[in-house]
């Protein structure tokens, strides 16, 4: 019996000298507080072990140029395993932490925390994932997606097919293929309505979680419905499956384009390395590759500091997708001091801070986007880049499509 | 309360000289000359005192006056201990598995969010609206534990979840679209609309403790029994005269009820219902709290709820504290959700194996020793 007492005393030391050793949250004067949520550990662990790194990365990078506007800039991640609740949990600890600005990262944590964002008014960003109606800053003044939605992913990819295919899109057979979940889902409607105006005929193909068995869905695209083009909207292990069986019925992969997370490094390494893949396009919200100014800065701030640049700069897609959220948060928080010199910002001055960010490139690596208090997408832009001789190499320029579809549906979405 | 049949004898005694000097923290002897004292829930002072202690330190210190992060971190602890609590009667004390109770959760959340935003009906009408419709899809899902046990229920319950997330998912009149998610007005108290997590704590609070009586007393009727009976041996069970058939439905019922509560519960501190957070995991999870608490008791329950939930804030805020001594800050943030994911884990393997009966047992184990501390023999 006496190793319970010997538990119970060893359980409340331990407690104790965790109450003790909690960090406090008093912060040195002048910082401010960026709330980084990740996931480095659940389902879309692929994501989060690069994106958070590029995150850090360009925070340190301003910081070691001085901050913004002399203030310097706090990132405070905490992993939530893409579980809900550590999610809400670690909304409340940015909060109590000061933060003016979250990176929330999950669909359902965009969704479970748009109302708690807005009572606290402070703006969380939902980049390419989330609600497509949260584009309306009216109806969400506090989220806010600064990059194509699921809806303008859709409607870029069909007009990217349209360019093409030769002869336009009239009695053309389209292929939807995607994740059976609600994010998969999102862009049917908008899709269905390009194509009554377009005139080509779509299919979907629902691929049930968790994504890894699609052969007969392929199968049915490649030999059955034949179609013309094929747009692919899957997560996680699930595009790396996608390619490998469009390659093994000898469906021509230029004929097919995966949308912003069907198309990173990793996806194509687990279909079997670009080899295999060559001809896939791949949708971006951020730019690919190594070769931007930003990146170089940032290889050039570790060799200062004598360490070589971090792995997961190689994983370019979601390292540059890491850089810039960071950067964008930082652009708002900058224009936010700039309004309020005073350096006292809260989080309505960062929600003001991303109206106001327009024609913020960062050398090509952010696409010029232009958020207002109307538009909190900024445009819906996105690049193709297709997998060609062993890397991602750019098909076009950013560009966004049937914008009007999409505030159409924007706008239904907020009578409802 | 009325005595039924000829009043036991009862020898008359006159009390005794040390009336004031009772044993206040265990019994010595059976004294009980009342049926009321006999049925008392806490027949110690002892445990009377505690718990009018607790209620003071839930009631008043904890909500006035901790930081409202460390009250949302409550709030996830009070809604995981009501689903804790109904799937123990369920697993615990009924003795049938069940993986499906974060579907049923995801029927009370969408039951209520419909009501709630077609009908604009008021949230206590949602709460039990959406409990009751998780009862009577759970008592369905419960019908394949009439001919099957053990780990074959356990696959048919989560047949029963996977159809629940399927249909949610692709039937938009329930889901509000297909985005699957339908945003519901904060709850209200009269004038007062409850939205700080202070507010949501005493919300939740209430709820809490009418779970953990409601469940305490429902082990005490001839249900309760029922259900232990079942549980540990329903040939003997049936045999003794209990209807199978309608205990076990029963007990599914009740324990989706709870389940289809806590859903709700979720929704108003969430202010949505979204099916992605109600999947499989959080079945699991669930089954972990009970199990890792202790199966069949209510203490278990809440111990099992508060240590699945909390540890990993914990380990967390160690590792923060700590981690930055032996690592560079970019490696700790790499290194804190892994190392995490691992003592998460292994502290689970060291309770289970330092007691297999759960927290509970070892709650227990430690307050029998300090019973008749210092003198063990």
């Amino acid at each position: 019996m006496k190793r319970y007492l010997t538990i119970a005393t060893a359980l409340m030391l331990a407690a104790s000298s965790l109450l003790t050793a909690a960090p406090s949250s008093a912060q040195s004067k002048g910082e401010i507080v960026i709330g980084l949520q990740c996931d480095r550990t659940g389902a879309t662990q692929i994501v989060g072990t690069v994106l958070c790194p590029g995150f850090h990365d360009y925070i340190a990078l301003v910081n070691s140029r001085g901050g913004v506007e002399g203030h310097m800039i706090k990132a405070i991640e905490i992993d939530h395993e893409y579980k809900v609740p550590p999610g809400v949990e670690s909304y409340e600890r940015h909060k109590k932490e000061g933060a003016v600005t979250i990176a929330v990262y999950g669909t359902p944590h965009i969704y479970a925390l748009t109302q708690k964002l807005t009572e606290d008014r402070i703006p969380g960003t939902s980049p390419g994932f989330g609600s497509a109606a949260a584009a309306d800053g009216q109806r969400y003044p506090y989220i806010f997606p600064i990059a194509a939605t699921y809806w303008s992913q859709a409607a870029a990819a069909v007009d990217f097919a349209k360019k093409h295919l030769s002869g336009g899109l009239k009695g053309k057979k389209i292929a939807y293929l995607f994740y059976d979940n609600p994010a998969g889902r999102e862009p049917i409607e908008v899709l269905e309505d390009i194509a009554a105006k377009e005139g080509f005929q779509l299919k979907t193909f629902a691929v049930p979680p968790p994504g890894v068995e699609m052969g007969a869905q392929v199968l049915d695209i490649a030999q059955r419905y034949r179609a013309d083009f094929v747009i692919s909207h899957l997560f996680g292990g699930a595009p790396s499956v996608s390619i490998k069986e469009l390659k093994r019925v000898g469906y021509p992969l230029k004929k097919v384009i995966g949308l912003v997370w069907a198309s990173a490094e990793a996806n194509i390494e687990g279909a079997g390395g670009f080899g295999v893949a060559d001809g896939y396009y791949a949708m971006q919200f951020a730019g690919v590759g190594t070769d931007y100014p930003v990146l170089n800065e940032i290889r050039e701030m570790y060799k200062k500091q004598g360490k070589p640049a971090p792995k997961e700069m190689a994983s370019t897609v979601f390292y540059n997708r890491g850089v810039l959220i960071g950067a964008l948060h930082v652009e708002a928080i900058r224009n936010a001091l700039k309004a309020k010199p005073d350096g006292k910002i809260t989080g309505v001055d960062t929600k003001n801070g991303f109206e106001k960010i327009s024609n913020f490139t960062l050398g090509g690596l952010v696409p010029p986007l232009k958020i207002t208090a109307t538009d909190h997408e900024g445009g819906g832009l996105v690049q193709i880049w297709q997998v060609k001789d062993g890397k991602f190499v750019k098909s076009t320029e950013w560009f966004a499509a049937y914008q009007d579809v999409v505030a159409k549906h924007i706008k239904e979405s907020g009578k409802k | 309360m009325v005595e039924r049949g000829p009043a036991p004898p009862r020898r008359p005694r006159a009390p005794p000289p040390w009336r004031g000097l009772d044993m206040i923290h265990r019994e010595c002897g059976v004294l009980k000359t009342t049926y009321e004292a006999d049925m008392a829930f806490y027949p110690l002072p002892i445990a009377r005192w505690t718990v009018a202690a607790l209620a003071v330190v839930f009631f008043l210190v904890i909500p006035l006056s901790l930081h409202e992060y460390f009250l949302s971190v409550a709030n996830l602890v009070w809604i995981a201990v009501i689903g804790a609590l109904g799937l123990n009667i369920l697993v615990g004390y009924t003795g049938q598995v069940s993986i499906g109770h974060g579907a049923f959760m995801s029927v009370g959340a969408y039951t209520a969010a419909n009501l709630a935003n077609r009908l604009d009906s008021p949230w206590p009408v949602n709460l039990l609206a959406g409990g009751l419709m998780a009862a009577l899809i759970g008592a369905i899902v419960g019908i394949p534990s009439l001919r099957i046990k053990g780990l074959y229920l356990a696959i048919a319950t989560l047949a029963g979840q996977l159809i629940i997330e399927w249909t949610i998912n692709h039937v938009t009149f329930i889901s509000g679209g297909v985005q699957a998610s339908i945003e519901v007005a904060r709850p209200r108290l009269g004038r007062m609309v409850l939205s700080s997590q202070r507010d949501m704590y005493y919300f939740l609070v209430f709820f809490v403790v009418l779970a953990i009586v409601g469940t305490m007393n429902l082990m005490r009727t001839r249900v309760g029994r029922a259900f232990i009976a079942i549980r540990d041996q329903d040939i003997a069970a049936e045999i003794i005269g209990i209807n199978i058939f309608r205990y076990k439905l029963l007990a599914f019922a009740i324990s989706s009820f709870y389940a289809g509560v806590t859903g709700v519960l979720y929704t108003y501190f969430l202010g949505i219902a979204n099916y992605e957070q109600f999947q499989i995991g959080v079945s699991i999870d669930y089954l972990a709290m009970i199990i890792i608490g202790g199966l069949g008791s209510v203490l278990g329950s809440i111990f099992g709820a508060i240590f699945v939930t909390l540890l990993p804030i914990v380990i967390r805020y160690a590792m923060e504290a700590f981690g930055g001594v032996f690592f560079e800050p970019q490696t700790v943030l790499n290194l804190i959700p892994n190392l995490r994911l691992m003592l998460f884990g292994a502290l689970i393997i060291f309770f289970l194996i330092v007691e297999p009966e759960g927290l509970n047992r070892l709650w227990r184990n430690i307050r029998s020793y300090f019973r008749v501390w210092p003198f063990a023999y």
